[in-house]
């Protein structure tokens, strides 16, 4: 029996990931001791000036490459890049969270226990304080994020995965509005969400399962040791091919790919607003932060095989979204479609195993957050009587009325098209060209041909909204306050930056696309 | 051909050639930021704005005449460096982007000053303006560039200026529609010309012009076609080219001088600059060539056609437009010295088909906007400097000498007859066949609405001539449609100015088929027939109504049934292809085995009422996927895919 010895933890490595759990449990002490008209601004401060500590000790963490906590973290260059990427995307999503101005209350219900469409629901809807519950949940998702991008083991990627998606399960249930909807969203986001965890820990099992046939060398799920095993074990190929299968299930659930889409616009429909876009923006780097991990350092040395597989996931997706998005009428719905079509392009860049992939797919992940949550961010001022009006013909002649919102509006959705000198064309850019370099010319025509297709509902939308005469039933644009237009202006300025002058962040990205293993 | 291409960096006045995409630009901006503050001076500063690109252009001109590497690049800043990938923002200033930007400022001014007056009574006259100049902005900036990315974004700006420009009045419904045609059809030809962009980076590492040219000796002869035909689609969408020739006559909704600037003299012809550009790579494969003038020659004669069977002028106008560029697609694709032959036709065609533009602009402003040329006639009495300018154009169109068409046309037909065996027949007949036919319908419309008999509708009883500001352009441009052609072959003028790009002509007289003297009597004799078989059939007017009329006019009538065959083609598979996916994502894969007797009956009300989607069906969905993607890994791990 071997003495037990303490790994060395190297806690300012640790310290965003800490700061975030940290502040998150001040949060929850926070909802027991502060008064309840003081909560809203004590705790939207609390988590902001966390997630701003944390992009600080990120920044100051910048030149680590390092393997700490026992093998469980990894502090690497696209840790870092896109731990960063997270706190600045959520940074964005809590000002749209903490918003109150534009509706009595702000966005989230304030007794979530009161029965959907009863009296007291309709009274709570009047105006009664937001739940402050939100930003302890917003906080402890993001603290999971940091720590799934992070993962240096299967087993710290699971645990990370679960502990980021509970309290979006939570999130997703807390609209102050079409309550029964927002709650039928989050049920079906909790089954389907552990149903894919559950794919993911049997693929945990079938890995572990691989690496105990490795010569001289004991079985464990940490990337190193599953790298050494898909050169050396002498263990069944069928348990790592399988178990690579059931990881890639799971992850790609995250990453809203197709077949594994279908929760998407059902959630995004359904959830809060400000939580879609977080959603959007933050899960999506996280689950591709993860995907690229797993994918780069652990089965690197089986990219021949998964590779196709892959690939033919990323062309339906690409294909999925692209065409679906062309039937929606609901905006939130078109925008889940365009997210969906959107992770196939990642997917592409992912499968471009060479640092320019990495580099672009990072670059990607980051344009696009600040895109999709500038566009959420304007679909919450988009409202009438009932609420957001989300459903496209009561957008009809919206740049008449609001021809401020609707010229931003349309910026946003030339970006997502990929028109030139918006983000949306350098991203692309970005991710096809490395795909090209590495052979896999398939993929950027199939996904210059779907952004052609899906360059159609989004001129629709453009055309519904400059082109047709306000009817009775368009909806005002609400003034923005404060937060709002804080995080509107930083979305559509960093779109129109970063299509005009990448090179800084794609500097940036470059030279964080090194794993350490 | 193994010449290398090299650029010298640009100093000195030359240092500030981005100045001609920055004013255009900052003049949008102000023109679409300030809004309403700005309506009242407004479309002076968008004049003011291309008039002074225009006196920089020939400044930049007359610079370059001095040079002895007559190619100056400009790198402005590092746009993405990913990996292997460095694309620079960066401009290009040589003779060939020399004679597009004094046509683009040149030509553009004029119609701007058109359109002030053109548009006075418009509301949104500023806001056009606005787009107008973002227009020319692009288009400096896609003649500019110093690499395909570069011209890619132009591409694109031109794209959307001429979509925000085409369904600019909002009124109309049809106006929309075309303005959502031209988008779709030139999105087919952007992503030939993006995938072909992405083939350069994996073949060649780059885009910069020059690194490109001087790396097509290293490919092979197939990638050289693959390349060649991507950038090839793509000219085909943004020039109204076959099979992508629909959505040009559809873009006459838009106003005026929309049609003249854009679609006539400047955009369309982007797919010839990008061929001529591209020379290089479209000399190194004959394949390809022969494509080229393929393309030309069949669209430059379906443009013939149709434009003899419309009634509507501006839609005459705007195939005789796909005809005559499909003249300088046969020129690029007849490579060496016809090169410089298409651009010289290009910008004669500036000159008269922007000329005639207006001109029909100044008939429909003095007769309530009517377009129908059966309901013209006898006009040339009460509007005559309209009909004295567009008579210079009609005669410059048909090239009756000493006009500019002349000596830009028929250079060309005699060099399709220089080509070998039989191709020299096929593509010289067809040109000269075009020649005739062009005679025959530019006639037709000539005489229908300026002479014979009045057919007007009731409400017009005395036809004005339009105000100074619109027919001051109009005689500039018809002098233009005159002299332009005469100048620029003077001496060969405008050949050996573009020599540096386009390569030395071949040496020596070339011998075709037929002697040079031939060609032009037959050419001569060929147009004089055309125009004279029209001014017998309709010197006495016309129905006012559609006649019945045989297979031929029919079918001409009905564009030669291609967008009947774009329906069947690409519409309806698409339409099924998503309601298929609808479905499926609807209901999931459950839904697939128990849905097929609803999915007989349901209509799409049906299919909305199940898209409150189950948790059960989407589980399955996702339960199949999972199969399917555990079973293609173990596939390929046992060794039959991949």
């Amino acid at each position: 029996m071997s003495e037990l010895k303490l790994p060395s933890i190297d806690y300012a490595a640790l310290a965003p990931i800490l700061i975030m759990l940290g502040a998150a449990l001040v949060g929850v002490l926070v909802e027991a001791f502060v008064p309840r008209r003081l909560r809203n601004g004590v705790q939207l401060a609390l988590a902001l000036l966390a997630v701003l500590a944390a992009i600080a000790m990120v920044i100051l963490n910048s030149d680590d490459r390092l393997i700490t906590a026992g093998g469980a973290i990894a502090v690497d260059g696209p840790t870092l890049f896109l731990q960063g990427a997270i706190l600045v995307l959520a940074a964005m999503a809590l000002l749209l969270v903490g918003e109150r101005a534009v509706e009595r209350g702000g966005a989230f219900v304030a007794h979530a226990a009161v029965t959907a469409e009863s009296p007291e629901d309709r009274r709570q809807a009047e105006g009664v304080g937001g739940a402050t519950e939100v930003y302890p949940l917003m906080t402890f998702a993001i603290g999971g994020m940091l720590i799934f991008v992070a993962a240096n083991d299967l087993l710290t990627m699971f645990i990370s995965l679960e502990v980021f998606s509970l309290p979006l399960y939570l999130l997703c249930a807390l609209a102050r509005r079409r309550r029964l909807l927002s709650q039928e969203a989050a049920m079906k986001y909790f089954l389907l969400g552990a149903y894919a965890s559950a794919f993911f820990l049997f693929g945990v099992a079938l890995i572990y399962g691989f690496t105990s046939g490795i010569p001289g060398r004991g079985a464990g799920v940490d990337f190193a040791t599953v790298h050494a095993a898909v050169g050396q074990s002498s263990s069944s190929q069928v348990l790592l091919f399988a178990g690579m299968a059931l990881l890639a299930i799971g992850l790609l659930f995250k990453a809203a790919a197709a077949p594994f889409h279908v929760w998407t616009p059902d959630v995004y429909q359904g959830a809060p607003t400000p939580v879609t876009g977080f959603m959007a923006a933050c899960t999506k780097v996280a689950a591709f932060g993860a995907l690229l991990r797993v994918f780069h350092v652990a089965f690197a040395g089986a990219s021949w095989d998964f590779t196709p597989v892959l690939g033919v996931v990323a062309v339906l997706t690409m294909l999925v979204g692209a065409v679906l998005a062309v039937t929606q009428t609901d905006i939130k719905r078109l925008l889940a479609y365009s997210s969906i079509a959107n992770a196939g392009y990642l997917l592409v860049g992912v499968l471009a195993p060479t640092k320019s992939g990495l580099s672009g797919t990072m670059f990607y992940l980051a344009a696009y957050g600040f895109s999709v949550l500038a566009a959420f961010a304007v679909v919450t001022l988009v409202r009438d009587a009932d609420g957001e009006a989300t459903h496209l013909s009561r957008w009809a002649g919206l740049g008449r009325r609001s021809p401020f919102f609707a010229a931003v509006f349309t910026f946003i959705l030339l970006a997502f098209a990929g028109i030139p000198l918006t983000s949306g064309f350098t991203s692309k850019f970005a991710v096809f060209g490395p795909a090209l370099e590495a052979n896999q010319a398939w993929l950027v025509i199939a996904g210059v041909l779907t952004s052609m297709v899906l360059a159609f509902p989004y001129l629709r939308v453009v055309v519904m909204m400059w082109l047709s005469e306000p009817g009775e039933s368009t909806p005002t644009v609400a003034v923005p306050g404060a937060l709002t237009s804080a995080a509107l202006v930083i979305g559509v300025l960093a779109t129109l930056v970063l299509g005009v002058v990448p090179g800084p962040l794609l500097d940036l990205t470059t030279g964080a696309a090194e794993f350490v293993r | 051909m193994e010449q290398t291409v090299e650029f010298a960096t640009a100093d000195g006045l030359l240092g500030s050639v981005w100045l001609l995409v920055a004013i255009p630009l900052v003049s949008a901006a102000v023109l679409l930021l300030l809004g309403r503050r700005a309506d009242r001076w407004g479309h002076w500063l968008g004049v003011a704005a291309i008039g002074a690109a225009f006196v920089l252009g020939l400044t930049y001109f007359f610079q370059l005449r001095g040079l002895e590497n007559k190619q100056v690049e400009q790198s402005l800043w590092q746009f993405i460096t990913v990996g292997d990938l460095k694309v620079d923002f960066g401009l290009l200033f040589d003779p060939l982007a020399a004679v597009f930007v004094l046509l683009i400022t040149g030509v553009g001014f004029l119609i701007h000053l058109y359109a002030v007056e053109y548009m006075a009574h418009d509301e949104g006259r500023r806001r056009f303006f606005g787009y107008f100049n973002l227009f020319v902005a692009a288009m400096l900036l896609l003649v500019l560039g110093n690499n395909y990315v570069m011209l890619y974004f132009g591409w694109e700006g031109v794209g959307l200026a001429s979509y925000l420009l085409i369904s600019f009045w909002y009124g109309r419904p049809s106006a929309a529609t075309a303005g959502k045609k031209a988008f779709l059809m030139n999105r087919v030809g952007d992503a030939g010309l993006a995938i072909g962009i992405f083939v350069m980076f994996a073949m060649l590492g780059t885009t910069q012009y020059d690194e490109v040219f001087n790396g097509v000796g290293s490919l092979t002869s197939t990638t050289v076609l693959v390349l060649g035909l991507l950038l090839l689609l793509g000219a085909a969408g943004k020039s109204g080219q076959f099979p992508l020739q629909a959505w040009l006559p559809d873009a006459m909704e838009g106003p005026t001088p929309v049609s003249a600037l854009i679609h006539a003299a400047t955009m369309v012809t982007a797919g010839v600059y990008l061929i001529a550009r591209s020379n290089p790579i479209f000399s190194a494969n004959e394949t390809l060539q022969l494509v080229v003038v393929g393309v030309g020659a069949l669209t430059l004669l379906m443009g013939c056609v149709i434009g003899a069977a419309k009634d509507d002028i501006k839609r005459v106008l705007a195939w005789s437009t796909v005809s005559q560029i499909g003249y300088m697609f046969l020129g690029v694709g007849l490579g060496g010295g016809a090169y410089a032959l298409a651009i010289i036709h290009l910008l004669a065609h500036g000159f008269f088909k922007a000329n005639m533009f207006l001109g029909a602009g100044s008939v429909m402003h003095g007769m309530n906007d009517q377009v129908d040329i059966r309901r013209f006639g006898g006009l040339s009495k009460y509007m005559k400097i309209t009909w004295l300018t567009f008579m210079m154009g009609w005669l410059a169109i048909i090239g009756i000498p000493p006009l500019s068409g002349y000596f830009s046309k028929e250079p060309i037909i005699a060099s399709a007859f220089e080509r070998e065996g039989w191709t020299a027949w096929l593509f010289g007949g067809a040109a000269l066949l075009g020649a005739g036919l062009t005679a025959f319908y530019m006639t037709r419309l000539f005489v229908l609405t300026f002479h014979g008999p009045k057919r007007w509708t009731e409400d017009i009883e005395h036809p004005h001539e339009s105000p100074k500001l619109m027919t001051i352009p109009l005689i500039l441009l018809a002098a233009g449609s005159v002299v332009a052609g005469g100048l620029m072959t003077l001496n060969d003028g405008v050949v050996s100015w573009l020599t540096p790009v386009l390569g030395e002509e071949a040496g020596g007289e070339a011998h075709g088929v037929l002697s040079h003297t031939v060609i032009t009597i037959l050419s001569i004799l060929i147009t004089v027939l055309g125009a004279g078989l029209a001014w017998f059939l309709f010197r006495n007017g016309t129905a006012t109504e559609p006649q019945p009329a045989g297979v031929v006019v029919t079918a001409a009538r009905r564009n030669l049934y291609t967008d009947a065959f774009n329906e069947a083609v690409f519409e309806k598979p698409g339409i099924f292809l998503t309601r298929a996916l609808v479905f499926l994502d609807n209901r999931g894969v459950d839904g697939l085995v128990n849905g097929l007797a609803a999915a007989v009956g349901g209509g799409s009300g049906r299919l909305r009422r199940l898209q409150t989607g189950f948790v059960r069906s989407y589980a399955t969905s996702i339960l199949t996927g999972a199969l399917l993607v555990v079973a293609a890994f173990l596939a390929v791990q046992a060794g039959w895919l991949a």
